[in-house]
């Protein structure tokens, strides 16, 4: 078939194969024929397990929605009954409730790679905005799944998030209870949430994952020295400092995804709830839309957001200010192929002034991230407040202080 | 710098944890999964205490027998009062109106409140009871104030009065505290009711989670596949590098 094949015509089944469809190119191509950075470091491990946990998230569902009742009356008896009579119940819902754990952990680590080494900037600024909206994507997604188990924590928490959209003025009210299809969350909440998680959400995921890695594959990967492998081509037309991606990088990602397996078995076997962070203690009581508990707060994966939402202060008894900057506070990502304005891609080669923005980023991270599932007292309101400048001030001064950063030559080549 | 800060705020933390709990303070149940004979004094305990008014409409009396090895005869004789099938599920006959207007309240189902509570809330809990002569059932809780469940083991326990002590800190404030003591003695001694307790809170530990003890012990031969696996594709994964510098 296609000419320029370097394989030789195959006889016997693949041949005739591959004369009516491109059954080896689609294997060569994307794998033993896409040329990767040699010097990829521990950071970049992260995208192929992102790839794992989604399929493992996808068949572990498959099993759980055929024993799983979308249905107010029986959900909650109905994921007990998976963890009791199911046989192997346990173990499929253990795998899906921590894998949505750790799906945040891994796509949190991509990222914070792609802030390291610029891996967002030109011209992988789509890759960048397909995995941001994969990013979205994953929050409707873990939001939607986590009412399913009908716990009150799952009840109340659809119920907190929903009512957010309520703060926006005047149709705010009208779009809640249209997400709700109801005037509190009721079994109509349960049913649509199901269908969109099990069947919408995932087909798109899917398909921006698709679009995700065509275009990683259109410019080449990026790598921690922050340099065009494609720049510079050996004699046979294939970059000096690349590898093949197959068999070099499935090799080492066999040993990543191996050890990511022992740290999922350890949660997975000995602290699936890990201690309240990836399954709440209170999501074990039955929803209850009489009671409200106390305490309520998402997944620690919202968290942060959630805490930015909480530090803005209400303007006229309308919580819609806060809202609106927990939105900005994700919305502002997308922009950041156009706020960096630095030459130079890796941080091995920026200056001081992004390294300590970087540093504060983080850092304000995870103090929202930590605030967010405590009660709120003045002081974590103050210290959620400055968090906040921080993580804004981070994206709209970064025109200006990656301008006026010191930065180091390039080399040509990547170092090892 | 980064990594220090981290840790600071990680050192940090359980302190924070800790002021933010405040109340009562929890006693550590201590109960040991792997003792059968535990969980099935605790089982005895719950169907003869607590299966009358609250049920566990999750678990089924047969996964009992099959999990703390007691015998199906066994099982239908000491667990079983209202006959029924083994396979049945652990409900109870008292309807949601009556109990409500009994207890003010339907008594919660029992088969994941050890998941939802923790074992150290329930252990405290069920030793906490003290009397009341102003509440209409005329029994309290530290734990749970203004509780409506009677102290339904108050025959082996007896009866505790509420005393108020002051404590001084080394800063000179003083607190009250509220601490229980033995008035009427019940046909156990202290001793042997936090140990009756401690097995009754372990049979709703196990019932919480039955899988719990297969979990465990599956999880152990994972990991030990893993790091085997490990090993082969770090060498196979040099083997493959060898040419690449």
């Amino acid at each position: 078939m296609a000419g320029n094949s370097a394989e030789k015509w195959q006889g016997g089944l693949l041949g005739w194969i591959d004369a009516r469809f491109p059954l080896s190119s689609m294997w060569y191509d994307p794998l033993a024929r896409y040329y990767a950075p040699k010097n990829f470091n521990f950071w970049y491990f992260f995208g192929s397990l992102a790839l794992l946990v989604l399929v493992m998230q996808i068949i572990t569902g498959i099993w759980l929605t055929m024993n799983y009742k979308p249905d107010a009356e029986l959900a909650f008896n109905s994921v007990e009954y998976i963890m009791r009579d199911v046989n192997w119940g346990w173990l499929i819902r253990y795998m899906h409730s921590t894998g949505a754990s750790a799906f945040f952990v891994v796509i949190y680590l991509h990222m914070f790679r792609a802030l390291l080494y610029g891996s967002f900037k030109k011209p992988r600024e789509l890759i960048w905005i397909f995995g941001m909206i994969i990013y979205v994507c994953l929050m409707a997604e873990a939001f939607m799944g986590y009412l399913l188990p009908w716990g009150q924590m799952s009840y109340w928490g659809a119920q907190v998030i929903i009512n957010l959209f309520g703060a926006i003025p005047f149709i705010g009210e009208g779009i809640a209870e249209w997400i709700r299809g109801d005037y509190v969350v009721a079994d109509a909440t349960l049913n649509r949430f199901f269908a969109f998680h099990v069947i919408a959400v995932p087909i798109v995921l899917l398909a921006l994952v698709v679009m995700h890695l065509l275009a990683l594959h259109e410019v080449g990967s990026n790598n921690p020295d922050g340099v065009e492998i494609k720049k510079n081509k050996g004699p046979d037309g294939n970059p000096v400092d690349g590898i093949p991606f197959h068999p070099y990088y499935t090799v080492k990602d066999i040993v990543g995804v191996i050890v990511f397996l022992i740290f999922f078995s350890i949660v997975v076997f000995f602290v699936p709830e890990m201690g309240g962070y990836f399954l709440e203690h209170n999501n074990f009581i039955p929803a209850d839309p009489l009671k409200t508990p106390e305490h309520i707060a998402p997944l620690w994966y919202f968290t942060p957001f959630y805490a930015i939402l909480r530090a803005v202060p209400s303007i006229g008894g309308s919580s819609f200010p806060g809202v609106l900057a927990m939105f900005l506070a994700i919305l502002v990502l997308f922009f950041l192929p156009w706020l960096d304005r630095s030459p130079v891609k890796s941080i091995r080669y920026r200056g001081n002034l992004y390294k300590a923005w970087l540093a504060l980023f983080v850092i304000s991270f995870f103090i929202l991230g930590w605030l967010g599932m405590e009660q709120p007292t003045a002081l974590y309101t103050w210290i959620a407040r400055i968090c906040t400048v921080i993580y804004f001030a981070f994206f709209f001064l970064m025109p200006f202080y990656t301008k006026m950063d010191k930065t180091k030559p390039v080399p040509d080549r990547v170092t090892s | 710098m980064k990594k220090l800060v981290l840790t600071g705020m990680l050192l940090l933390a359980p302190a924070l944890v800790f002021a933010a709990a405040g109340g009562v303070q929890l006693d550590k149940a201590n109960i040991d999964p792997n003792n059968k004979q535990s969980l099935q004094r605790g089982a005895k305990l719950f169907v003869n205490y607590c299966l009358s008014c609250h049920s566990a409409e999750l678990m089924r009396y047969e996964r009992i027998g099959k999990d703390l090895d007691i015998e199906d005869q066994l099982v239908k004789e000491h667990l079983m009062f209202t006959g029924g099938k083994l396979g049945d599920l652990m409900t109870v006959a008292t309807a949601d109106d009556d109990a409500k207007a009994w207890f003010g309240t339907v008594p919660p189902d029992l088969t994941v409140i050890a998941r939802a509570r923790g074992v150290d809330w329930l252990y405290t809990y069920m030793r906490s009871f003290y009397r009341d002569d102003s509440k209409i059932i005329g029994v309290n809780n530290l734990v749970f104030p203004d509780v409506g469940m009677p102290h339904v083991l108050w025959e082996l326990q007896g009866w505790q009065d509420p005393v108020v002590n002051s404590v001084k800190d080394h800063a000179g404030h003083t607190t009250k505290r509220v601490a229980l003591e033995l008035a009427e003695p019940g046909l156990l001694t202290p001793e042997k009711y936090d140990r009756a307790i401690r097995d009754l809170v372990n049979f709703l530990d196990y019932m919480g989670e039955p899988a719990k003890h297969d979990r465990r012990s599956l999880g152990v031969k994972v990991i030990m596949f893993l790091l085997l696996f490990l090993v082969v594709a770090y060498m196979l994964k040099r083997d493959y590098w060898k040419d690449v510098h």
